[in-house]
């Protein structure tokens, strides 16, 4: 990874400028505030730290943005996680009476990580990640922002960079945040097409009807398949790798491929026969089923089974989209969503092996998007240092009102980052915060309007 | 069987009224005087069939031909009501139907006060009566069910015809069974989608901006929903007037003793603690671990690294067969310093979870080894995983082939298939424990995989290939014992409905690293 100018035996040096002087915390802190529509929401909430040597301190919580910063500043974590809102303060959780101390709501959380694509990338594995296989975190979020959209009409989606191989979302309205571990999981096994471990050689299979759900998956995984597995990932072209694809066909139809696979070894050809043959038995298999139906009509049977009938006869015949979706389709960390109380890496987390601050990712640029342009802790914290002419003389300017400390401190902070290559990303997370303030405003309208009316 | 309720007859007409029909929604206590014997008979006879009602879930897919009248048989014979359309006719022995519904009624209410308890009981009761009432409201006639949510007033919002015209295709592909001309036939209903979550969990529904549109055929799953909410509701209500029931010195142990009978063998008794060393446990997992299990040490063998899925699931196993916490921590740490993972980092990471798997951390709770049900049921292996149960989560083909390694008999190898098409999966885990094991007939029944390797231990016991043939009497002797303790291990599967949920916590502490 390109990420030569970071050196993570530097990170003790950099972190406390970094939380001192670029750490967006009034934004942070606003988030976790909610609009302080809920008492208590950011005070009660979880967050855990790990420190330098990997040590791991859960179950920390702040009554204030001052308090949060100070205690940033002092620990330096090299790594932050958010929680679940609880019943009482995180940090007395010792003090309370056991079983009363609870996690109480928790933004829906998705957590997609590159690894778990290993057999279905050829360009890297494990912990790599190159611009080819990034496609597949684009399809991913194209997916699954358009479902929580569009499906469960959340408004609040937060996309984060996790700062090394994959990304994380956060869904901020209150019905999300709000959901049981029950609904959550539901929610996640919606979302959830690619099933089964190592010993699960098909990892998707599609019954009819084809759910719209996964007709709009499917558009958007078509829109980058040639490019990005036909070309980039060579998806039809080594031996090993058409014969994985292979198994994932009927097996009547898999001799008959591996045949004409001889005579045409262009890719895009081949994939053709793969998609025409799956046509083929679509068609074929329509023939039949709708033969059962009549047939068991004119013995008088209700149409229900025939209707069922018809569903068996048809498993199986979508394998060319199986396939698509086997090698495209986001592959979720069910854990990390369904439980509440589980914890997340935080935005504006720095990742201690790349150096890359944990970024939100603007879903209208997606398509822009390069994780390896995101800036580390040394770049930021070298703009920092980078002298700018006309600077001196504001400074001045500013210092002439009487204003009172935490303002300026704080108005410096803005200036800093403003400096920094972090500026656009906190400027997009301002943008959200904004989204989220309106609609706290109209349902505080829609209150009030209701106590009006009694 | 005996009832105490058909001695005092009961004729006042507000009553029968409460039972107009054989399914109820529990909406209102019953307000009559029962005999101490007549309320313990119902209790316990409800408990029967909520056990079953528990079983016929894990052995059988739900609302299957089997299933069903399976269901039905238990039904008839506890005497509760299990027909939508017998009316109040007195049959030739036996109870009448309003009999039936009074004890249905009546028993239903007692157990609320047994299970209202803890977290884990409601947990379960929710649970049964759920699976119960979907049996009970999937058995009337459309008619009967309007007439069903008429009565408890019970009125969910449809949508317009326009309306459905406009989502005709999305209705039609993302519901079964609905074709062009029943959209426009039926009502579709709209929900918020938290209270379709069945529907919403296996895509069966069509989701627009958080509502669910739930044909008329599904509205079960609407009810279902209510139901549950209610139930719920109710329990932890009754929860808060307990003082008052338990301050009655004969009610007290009644109901701790019905709340009781639901906790069984869990495998988590440490009473074989040290018994095993590290180095048997190779061995012994080739000759007493079930497939699960032995899939899990192998691959924590080959890759010096298991998933949080895999480390859970085995090292409860383990501690189940009586590793102790030294030994644990011990165990685990010695295979992933072979890996990826040196000694510094393993006690940072990872042994602050095996001590919690002990106990000794966080809530201290005790972890109980997971059951066959916990196993299948929740959190499927995915990509880099090797938790699961082999018979459920791997593909037949490399199930066969894997057997084939085992030296399973190729007749064997087949009826294990067939029992695993038939999605029998603990079954088919039986019949390759007799496989190996040289028996014909095992005189258990498998829900445990600690089960099977104390089964496996019995019947190799003392070290001793012990040949069946040979020892016959010995045999029978052993199967007599076991007879004996059936009774607890069907109890078993029961605490595996709460482990998942007790196990979430853990999950946290669980992240990869
Ligand atoms: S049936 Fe139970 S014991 Fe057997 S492999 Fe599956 S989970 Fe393990
Ligand atoms: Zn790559």
């Amino acid at each position: 990874m390109p990420s030569s100018d970071y050196d993570p035996a530097s990170l003790p040096d950099l972190l406390p400028l970094y939380y001192r002087r670029l750490f967006p915390f009034s934004q942070y802190y606003r988030w976790l505030s909610y609009g302080g529509v809920q008492k208590n929401y950011f005070q009660n909430r979880e967050f855990s730290f790990t420190l330098k040597d990997d040590i791991y301190v859960r179950y920390q919580s702040f009554s204030t943005q001052n308090e949060l910063e100070k205690e940033m500043q002092k620990m330096n974590p090299y790594k932050i996680d958010v929680g679940a809102v609880y019943s009482h303060r995180p940090s007395q959780h010792n003090t309370v009476k056991s079983g009363t101390f609870q996690a109480l709501e928790k933004e829906l959380v998705f957590d997609i990580d590159m690894t778990d694509y290993d057999d279905v990338r050829s360009c890297c594995s494990a912990a790599d990640i190159c611009s080819k296989c990034w496609t597949l975190m684009t399809i991913a979020i194209h997916i699954l922002d358009r479902a929580l959209r569009d499906d469960f009409g959340f408004q609040h989606r937060l996309w984060v960079y996790s700062g090394r191989r994959g990304v994380h979302c956060w869904v901020c309205d209150e019905a999300a945040r709000k959901l049981s571990v029950a609904a959550r999981s539901a929610v996640t096994e919606y979302l959830s097409l690619v099933k089964g471990g190592d010993e699960t050689v098909k990892k998707v299979v599609l019954t009819e009807p084809i759910h719209p759900f996964i007709s709009n998956s499917l558009d958007v995984v078509k829109e980058y398949f040639t490019q990005y597995a036909l070309h980039d990932q060579d998806l039809m072209g080594s031996k090993e790798s058409v014969e994985k694809v292979l198994a994932l066909v009927p097996e009547d139809a898999r001799s008959y491929l591996q045949q004409e696979f001889e005579k045409e070894k262009k890719p895009e050809k081949r994939w053709k026969l793969i998609t025409t043959e799956a046509k083929r038995k679509q068609v074929g298999n329509f023939a039949h089923s709708f033969y059962i139906v009549l047939h068991i009509r004119t013995e008088g049977l209700v149409v229900l089974q025939s209707v069922s009938l018809k569903s068996t006869a048809k498993k199986g015949q979508y394998f060319e989209k199986e396939i698509m979706l086997q090698y495209c389709y986001p592959r979720l960390d069910a854990n990390v969503s369904k439980g509440v109380n589980h914890l997340l890496k935080s935005p504006f987390s720095v990742h201690p092996k790349t150096g890359r601050i944990s970024v939100p990712i603007d879903v209208s640029e997606l398509d822009k998007f390069d994780p390896f342009s995101v800036p580390t802790i040394s770049l930021i914290c070298e703009e920092l240092d980078r002298p700018r002419p006309g600077e001196e003389k504001e400074k001045l300017g500013d210092g002439k009102e009487k204003e009172d400390e935490k303002d300026a401190i704080e108005k410096r902070k803005i200036r800093d980052y403003k400096r920094t290559s972090l500026a656009k990303y906190i400027k997009y997370f301002d943008q959200f915060l904004d989204g989220m303030a309106r609609s706290w405003k109209a349902e505080r309208l829609r209150k009030s309007d209701l106590q009006k009316e009694f | 069987m005996q009832f105490g309720g058909r001695r005092k007859k009961n004729s006042i007409n507000p009553q029968s009224e409460l039972y107009g029909q054989h399914l109820q929604f529990y909406g209102q206590p019953p307000l009559e005087n029962i005999s101490l014997s007549e309320f313990e008979t119902f209790a316990v006879e409800r408990l029967k069939l909520l056990k079953t009602v528990e079983n016929l879930g894990v052995s059988h897919v739900k609302l299957t031909d089997l299933y069903i009248s399976k269901l039905e048989k238990e039904l008839k014979a506890l005497n509760f009501p299990y027909r939508p359309d017998a009316d109040d006719k007195k049959s030739q022995s036996g109870p009448t139907e309003y009999e039936k519904r009074r004890k249905d009624h009546i028993s239903h209410f007692i157990l609320r006060l047994a299970y209202c308890q803890t977290e884990d009981l409601r947990r379960w009761f929710i649970q049964q009566e759920v699976d119960l009432f979907r049996f009970r409201f999937n058995d009337l006639d459309p008619k009967q069910q309007l007439e069903f949510l008429h009565k408890n007033n019970l009125r969910y919002d449809t949508i317009s015809s326009e309306e459905k015209l406009k989502l005709k295709d999305q209705l039609i592909n993302s519901s079964f069974g609905v074709s062009g001309i029943t959209v426009m036939e039926h009502e579709f209903y709209k929900v918020p989608f938290q209270d379709a979550l069945d529907l919403v969990r296996l895509r069966k529904v069509y989701l627009k901006q958080g509502y669910a549109y739930i044909p008329h055929q599904d509205i079960v799953t609407i009810v279902l929903n209510d139901f549950r909410t209610r139930l719920s509701k109710a329990l932890a209500l009754t929860a808060r007037s307990l003082p008052a029931v338990h301050s009655d010195e004969r009610l007290q142990p009644l109901l701790n003793h019905l709340s009781h009978a639901y906790v069984g063998q869990d495998y988590s008794i440490q009473k074989n603690v040290g018994k095993i060393s590290l180095d048997q446990i190779d061995s012994l997992s080739g000759k007493s671990f079930p497939l699960c299990m032995r899939q899990l040490h192998q691959s924590l063998r080959e890759n010096h690294h298991l998933r949080h899925g895999g480390r859970m699931q085995y090292g409860l196993f383990l501690k189940g067969i009586g590793l102790s916490l030294e030994q644990a921590l011990q165990f685990w740490k010695m295979e992933f310093i072979r890996g990826k993972v040196d000694a510094d980092k393993f006690d940072k990471a990872y042994a602050y979870s095996i001590r919690h798997m002990f106990g000794k951390e966080g809530k201290r709770t005790d972890y109980t080894p997971y059951s066959c049900m916990k196993v299948i049921l929740s959190n499927p292996p995915s990509q880099g995983d090797h938790h699961g149960c082999p018979f459920r989560h791997s593909d037949p083909e490399l199930l066969k082939q894997k057997l084939q390694v085992y030296k399973v008999s190729p007749s064997g190898i087949n009826q294990i298939l067939e029992l695993v098409k038939g999605m029998h999966y603990q079954l088919a885990c039986q019949k390759y424990f007799e496989l190996t094991h040289n028996i014909e007939d095992s005189s258990f029944s498998l829900n445990h995989p600690n089960q099977y390797f104390l089964e496996s231990q019995k019947l190799l016991g003392g070290g001793k290939d012990i040949k069946r043939e040979m020892d016959a009497p010995q045999r029978s002797q052993e199967n007599a014992a076991s007879k004996g303790s059936t009774a607890t291990q069907e109890v078993a599967a029961n605490t595996s409905q709460h482990l998942a949920e007790m196990t979430e916590d853990l999950d946290s502490f669980f992240q990869d690293a």
